[in-house]
């Protein structure tokens, strides 16, 4: 579904995200405009395009760490620009992000970092679940350590642990696999499509287009290419 | 770390702010317990100058040599017949020069000196007509001077009032200072720690809940800091020398009794004041971080 050609239908009860003519720039041109999309409960996107096409950018509008300069976002149903801080705090807590450069607590383990969305909420921490999820992303050894001892890849895998503790409704991912290697990457994804089959609506950013044909073996996945400040639907030749 | 402390260790430790801020909480309560204990003294000297002068008089009579003592008989019988006098007695001579001991020496001359002869009066609770009473004394003894003390003892009074009031000016003082060294801990830690700030923000976490962090660092700082402080000060207020029975101003400076309750429940004010400082300015300092 995509884009431009999607409509602007994302009032109905199944959409997590959407995007009505959402432009955004940052004061010396439009990096994309007139973006209509939704995200619904259960659906898998990808959102491919060159380095600098704004990919980081339309994540972050997503979740709201940047606010649209035209056009109305909403989340969970709630208008972005009407949600106070508490109620975007609360949007966000259905949210799992998987941010590019990560953004870890360092003074805290991995694993009070990977259960920091639970904590923040008040939610009791499973420390059996956590072992497991921490056993899954290859980090049960790690789970003491602190971040800035991590290699570049435990980094993201630690991020993608955190993004996904809360079984969350909607996993925002930028590059998630930029730093592991194949099967590695493979693994992850798999946990990814099996959050997806339950539900979880999934919006990942990448252009390894060999990710890309591993996950649409699996799940019917939909590929955006963001380009020249519009999104397109693509993907079709993957 | 365990998972359940958690939340006790959002905020990283490290960060000279917080560390000076228990310092600063320790120095003002060192101060504020020297307040307390000029405050509760000074009430204590008004309290005993009014308590221990009250209801009490002195008849001074000055009269030629030949009349002073036929002058002393009728005070005291107008005394003996005026309503409101509980009590009145010839000071001795040797009792006098008990008095005058303490300031011109012992082996006094009194043969030398101009002696009056005073009449210690006990006034009942109600008292005597005052004005009545002076114009009967000026009609029948006209030596005689009822003094009811008034004269000094109001200054008296008015002085441990104003060291009072400025005990209170120095409490106020420090906890201005004190809070205002909260709000700039805490808007120090909340700026040092906007990579925190933001990372919680991003899994979800509410301003209540990132403000409790916070609030929680810095009032557990100054509550320590104060225990500390209050603990000198009050070593140092015990550690007083001892100015004996015969001083009037310094005797009894610190607390007795309920007065102790003052300085032990300073941590307590401090934290409170640290709480309400630091939770204003942790929720004021959030809603310009979006």
């Amino acid at each position: 579904m995509c884009a431009n050609a999607a409509g602007r239908a994302h009032s109905g009860s199944r959409s997590m995200i959407g995007f009505d003519a959402v432009g955004h720039d940052y004061g010396g041109g439009a990096l994309f405009s007139d973006v209509s999309l939704t995200l619904e409960k259960g659906s898998f996107h990808f959102l491919t395009g060159p380095s600098g096409a704004g990919k980081s950018t339309f994540l972050k509008l997503c979740y709201g760490e940047l606010r649209p300069t035209q056009g109305q976002i909403s989340l969970a149903g709630q208008d972005l620009a009407a949600m106070s801080r508490d109620a975007l705090a609360r949007a966000r807590q259905r949210i799992g992000v998987v941010h590019q450069d990560c953004r870890f607590l360092d003074h805290l383990s991995v694993e009070a970092n990977v259960a920091l969305p639970l904590s923040v909420t008040g939610r009791a921490v499973d420390e059996q679940n956590l072992s497991d999820l921490l056993a899954w992303v290859g980090l049960r050894g790690q789970a003491k350590a602190l971040p800035p001892t991590l290699s570049g890849g435990e980094r993201q895998r630690t991020a993608l642990a955190r993004a996904i503790i809360t079984q969350p409704e909607v996993l925002l991912a930028d590059e998630p696999t930029g730093n592991l290697d194949w099967e590695m990457s493979q693994r992850l994804m798999t946990l990814i499509v099996e959050l997806n089959r339950m539900g979880t609506a999934v919006l990942i950013a990448t252009h390894d287009l060999n990710l890309i044909r591993y996950v649409k073996t699996q799940v019917s996945a939909r590929v955006l290419r963001l380009s020249r400040g519009k999104v397109i639907a693509a993907g079709a030749e993957l | 770390m365990s998972l359940h402390k958690l939340s006790d260790d959002l905020v990283p430790r490290s960060g000279q702010g917080v560390w000076l801020l228990g310092l600063s909480a320790a120095a003002m309560a060192f101060l504020a317990v020297f307040a307390l204990a000029l405050s509760v003294s000074a009430a204590r000297l008004a309290q005993s100058w009014a308590s221990g002068l009250a209801q009490t008089a002195t008849v001074r009579i000055a009269a030629p040599a030949d009349q002073v003592h036929e002058q002393a008989a009728i005070v005291l019988e107008v005394l003996r017949t005026t309503p409101g006098i509980a009590e009145a007695r010839l000071i001795a001579v040797e009792e006098q020069a008990g008095l005058l001991e303490a300031w011109l020496g012992p082996d006094l001359p009194l043969d030398l000196l101009p002696m009056p002869v005073l009449i210690d009066v006990t006034e009942t609770a109600d008292g005597p007509d005052l004005q009545g009473l002076r114009l009967r004394l000026s009609a029948e003894a006209p030596g005689a001077v009822y003094d009811d003390h008034t004269r000094w003892r109001r200054p008296l009074a008015e002085a441990a009032a104003r060291l009072r009031g400025l005990a209170h000016l120095s409490l106020g003082l420090i906890a201005g200072v004190m809070g205002a060294i909260i709000v700039l801990a805490a808007s120090a830690s909340l700026s040092a720690n906007a990579q925190v700030i933001h990372v919680l923000r991003l899994v979800g976490a509410q301003d209540r809940f990132i403000a409790r962090a916070f609030v929680r660092r810095i009032t557990l700082r100054a509550a320590l800091g104060a225990v500390a402080g209050m603990a000198a000060g009050l070593g140092a207020v015990l550690a007083l020398p001892d100015p004996g029975a015969g001083s009037q101003v310094l005797t009894g400076l610190g607390f007795h009794g309920l007065d102790w309750l003052m300085p032990l429940s300073l941590p307590v004010l401090t934290a409170l004041l640290a709480w309400v400082a630091a939770r204003a300015t942790a929720f004021r300092v959030l809603r310009g971080v979006t």
